[in-house]
């Protein structure tokens, strides 16, 4: 049970830098998830807290403990590999044991942990087996029973769900949190996928590049990303982009994307007056577009034109792929009563209380 | 049509499976049959060896005695005589005259004493197998042999016994050591950071294309040196140096593709270096340690040039494959020993390698495709 602290770390490989300067507090129990595209550098951080990297600067603390310098065995973390990296040949209860055995645990307390983490995760009849001859999921959980076994201080997983399949992720996903608050670790989580990182997560960090983008709830990530990046990378379908030209005056201040022109509210227009008469990026999600004709309740919007070039039926909801002015392609999530047909001239709504503004050459985000 | 293309695909495969299987069919047949032959020649008797080939053992026609009598005495023997009917010189009747009933009228003997068989062709085996070649070349005492008019013949034996345990004292150690060596190094090359790795790995890579025939006489002079020549010692020492660059090289490429994972993994479950090398490496490269070894067994076991330079001929230290040469010497008309000789030679190679023969096949690929 302890906290972890990157301090600037920063971890170069010759003239790569993979990491710069991560400044990141993990609190007592946490679940954090690293999320990034891949080749971001999120696993080489976790690798670095495992101490299977050195670090080239910067410190990194379990607890109040530095441990740069420390082995990874003496970390008093256990990690979850994406490949599972099981021992192939040894049975279950040997991979599980592996550890303990290394560290001389008396033989009856090895056996009580082992039965204990595979009663946990339905495991118990595979005891015998070699691993090569379970399932992916199966597998995965002897990972994570081994992890269990070592009573770490945290846990870190590197992708565990990216080998299995779909509907078995999306299960083992609820089983991996309900581990967490079973066993009320820290856990730290990579995963490249936003989906994972929003359903998991205590807390996400966007990692871009090596550089930490915003660190926060997934509702504040989803509703308030400090920057095009993060907007763009959390939710599915991601937002729609537009380049637009803050213009009126102070009283009265429009977002004019030369197709449409929307009116900003006051509380709004205070925020970005700093910005006015200059070039903006306008975002908007899919959901906050809608058709006139079934509003949600509460939504004041503003109407604009557009072409629909197909759509996708998903029961719930309609993804409307629709064409403003000269070839801006932007995606609507409409409630399904609204029957679009393709080359279609449609008018829609884009919900104001819900847009985004960003300044075109920082990319940050001009409300927050 | 698409039956018709189908049909005709299938008679095509079916063809090029009838000539390759054909083909590998004959390459085996002719690379078979000449062991095939010192096989059986070695549990022939000496006479039968002398007189006909190993196929006689095979069924086939001979002309077979079916009567046998004197001929007269008032025959002209120098002119054209007269016998069962037949008419010929006395040239003739020693090559034999075949009747069209397809019998044979043979002089046998001399001119003045001689006697006249009448033949037939019969199909026949000779399976008169003995094991007294093995028995001979075995063993290394005088021993007593009855041969087939049943005298009792002191023999020599050729004492191969005594050279199997030589050479398995060579050729086991000198197996077990360089793996022992190779895996240890090929696991620090590929898992372990340490300061001059690469130029190290290269050295120890480049050391393969010397030649072992360049190297001998400056180790013979070490040897005699350091009073090493003629031990066991001195040959293992010899055969682990020319076969650890092979085996660092095999096992490393194999070692170094052994997932990152299940090491690091290792590691954070507390393992050192040596609990990895021992509870990990080592269970997991057994396909390339046996395929390594039968290479370096196979290697010792039938190398004659080094364990000569290193343990000379003393007859205590002689290996199988010098004592197999010095009869070829000493008794190089002796083929039912020679061949038997040969194939005590071969028996152990052989059980090693049909034993071990998926791992070889499997490790003869292990540096080149990984996965």
């Amino acid at each position: 049970m302890s906290s972890v602290t990157f301090d600037k770390m920063t971890k170069r490989y010759g003239d790569v830098t993979a990491v710069s300067d991560l400044s990141l507090e993990v609190k007592d129990k946490e679940f954090l998830v690293l999320v990034g595209p891949s080749g971001c550098g999120k696993s080489t951080a976790l690798r670095c807290l495992a101490g299977l990297e050195e670090i080239s600067d910067g410190h990194i603390r379990i607890g109040d403990r530095v441990v740069n310098d420390v082995p990874p065995k003496d970390r008093d973390i256990a990690m979850v590999f994406q490949s599972y990296a099981l021992y192939p040949h040894m049975s279950v209860y040997d991979n599980m044991a592996f550890g303990l055995k290394l560290r001389k645990t008396p033989k009856s307390e090895i056996d009580r942990r082992v039965h204990e983490a595979a009663q946990i995760l339905g495991i118990e009849q595979y005891l015998d087996r070699k691993p090569k001859a379970l399932s992916g999921g199966q597998r995965q959980r002897v990972a994570l029973g081994r992890a269990i076994v070592r009573e770490p201080s945290v846990f870190l997983l590197d992708e565990p769900l990216s080998n299995l399949d779909a509907k078995l992720r999306v299960q083992t996903r609820a089983e991996i949190s309900k581990l967490h608050q079973r066993l009320g670790t820290t856990f730290i989580y990579v995963t490249h996928d936003q989906v994972e990182a929003m359903t998991m997560a205590d807390r996400i960090v966007v990692i871009k590049d090596g550089v930490l983008q915003q660190v926060d709830s997934p509702q504040n990530l989803y509703d308030h990303p400090v920057n095009i990046f993060v907007a763009g990378f959390i939710g599915s379908p991601s937002m729609n982009f537009f380049d637009a030209t803050l213009t009126g005056d102070a009283k009265e201040m429009y977002v004019d994307t030369g197709t449409f022109r929307l009116r900003l509210s006051d509380e709004q227009a205070q925020k970005v007056a700093g910005s006015l008469g200059k070039e903006v990026v306008f975002g908007i999600r899919p959901e906050d577009i809608n058709s006139p004709d079934y509003l949600p309740a509460d939504v004041k919007g503003v109407r604009a034109p557009a072409t629909v070039d197909l759509t996708e039926m998903m029961g719930s909801e309609i993804y409307v792929y629709l064409t403003a002015g000269n070839d801006k392609n932007f995606i609507a999530r409409i409630d399904p009563r609204a029957a679009y047909h393709v080359g279609e001239k449609v008018e829609i709504l884009f919900n104001l209380d819900s847009i985004h503004l960003f300044d075109r050459e920082t990319e940050k985000s001009l409300l927050v | 049509m698409a039956a018709n293309s189908a049909n005709s695909k299938q008679r095509q495969k079916l063809i090029s499976d009838i000539i390759i299987n054909g083909a590998l069919f004959l390459l085996v047949f002719v690379w078979t049959v000449p062991t095939f032959g010192v096989l059986v020649s070695s549990f022939r008797t000496r006479f039968d060896i002398q007189t006909s080939g190993w196929w006689s053992i095979l069924p086939h026609r001979e002309w077979m005695k079916v009567n046998e009598f004197k001929p007269d005495k008032d025959l002209d023997r120098d002119g054209v005589m007269t016998i069962k009917g037949l008419q010929g010189t006395f040239k003739e009747f020693r090559k034999g005259i075949e009747t069209p009933d397809g019998t044979r009228v043979t002089w046998i003997g001399n001119k003045r004493l001689g006697r006249i068989e009448v033949q037939e062709r019969r199909w026949t085996m000779r399976t008169d197998l003995t094991l007294e070649n093995y028995t001979n070349v075995l063993s290394g005492k005088k021993y007593a042999l009855k041969d087939a008019a049943g005298n009792e013949k002191i023999v020599r034996g050729d004492n191969f016994w005594g050279a199997i345990l030589n050479s398995l004292t060579v050729a086991v150690p000198a197996t077990v050591i360089p793996i022992m060596i190779a895996a240890f190094a090929a696991y620090g090359f590929a898992w372990m950071n340490f300061p001059g790795r690469k130029i190290l790995f290269v050295i120890v890579v480049a050391a393969l294309v010397v030649p072992v025939q360049i190297e001998l006489v400056p180790i013979l002079r070490d040897y005699v040196k350091l009073d090493l020549n003629g031990t066991f010692l001195a040959v293992w020492l010899a055969h682990t140096g020319f076969g650890l660059p092979l085996a660092t090289y095999l096992l490393y490429n194999y070692i170094s593709g052994l997932p990152r994972d299940i090491l690091e993994s290792a590691f954070i479950d507390g393992a050192s270096h040596f609990t990895i090398f021992t509870r990990l490496i080592l269970p997991l490269s057994v396909p390339a340690l046996a395929s390594f070894a039968i290479f370096q067994f196979l290697w010792t076991w039938n190398d004659y040039l080094v364990a000569l330079v290193s343990i000379g001929s003393k007859p205590d230290v002689q290996v199988l494959t010098m004592r197999l040469a010095e009869i070829v010497g000493s008794r190089g008309s002796d083929w039912h020993l020679l061949t038997a000789g040969a194939f005590i030679s071969m028996i152990l190679p052989l059980a090693v390698f049909f034993s071990l023969q998926r791992f070889f096949v499997r490790g003869m690929l292990a540096g080149s495709v990984k996965g």
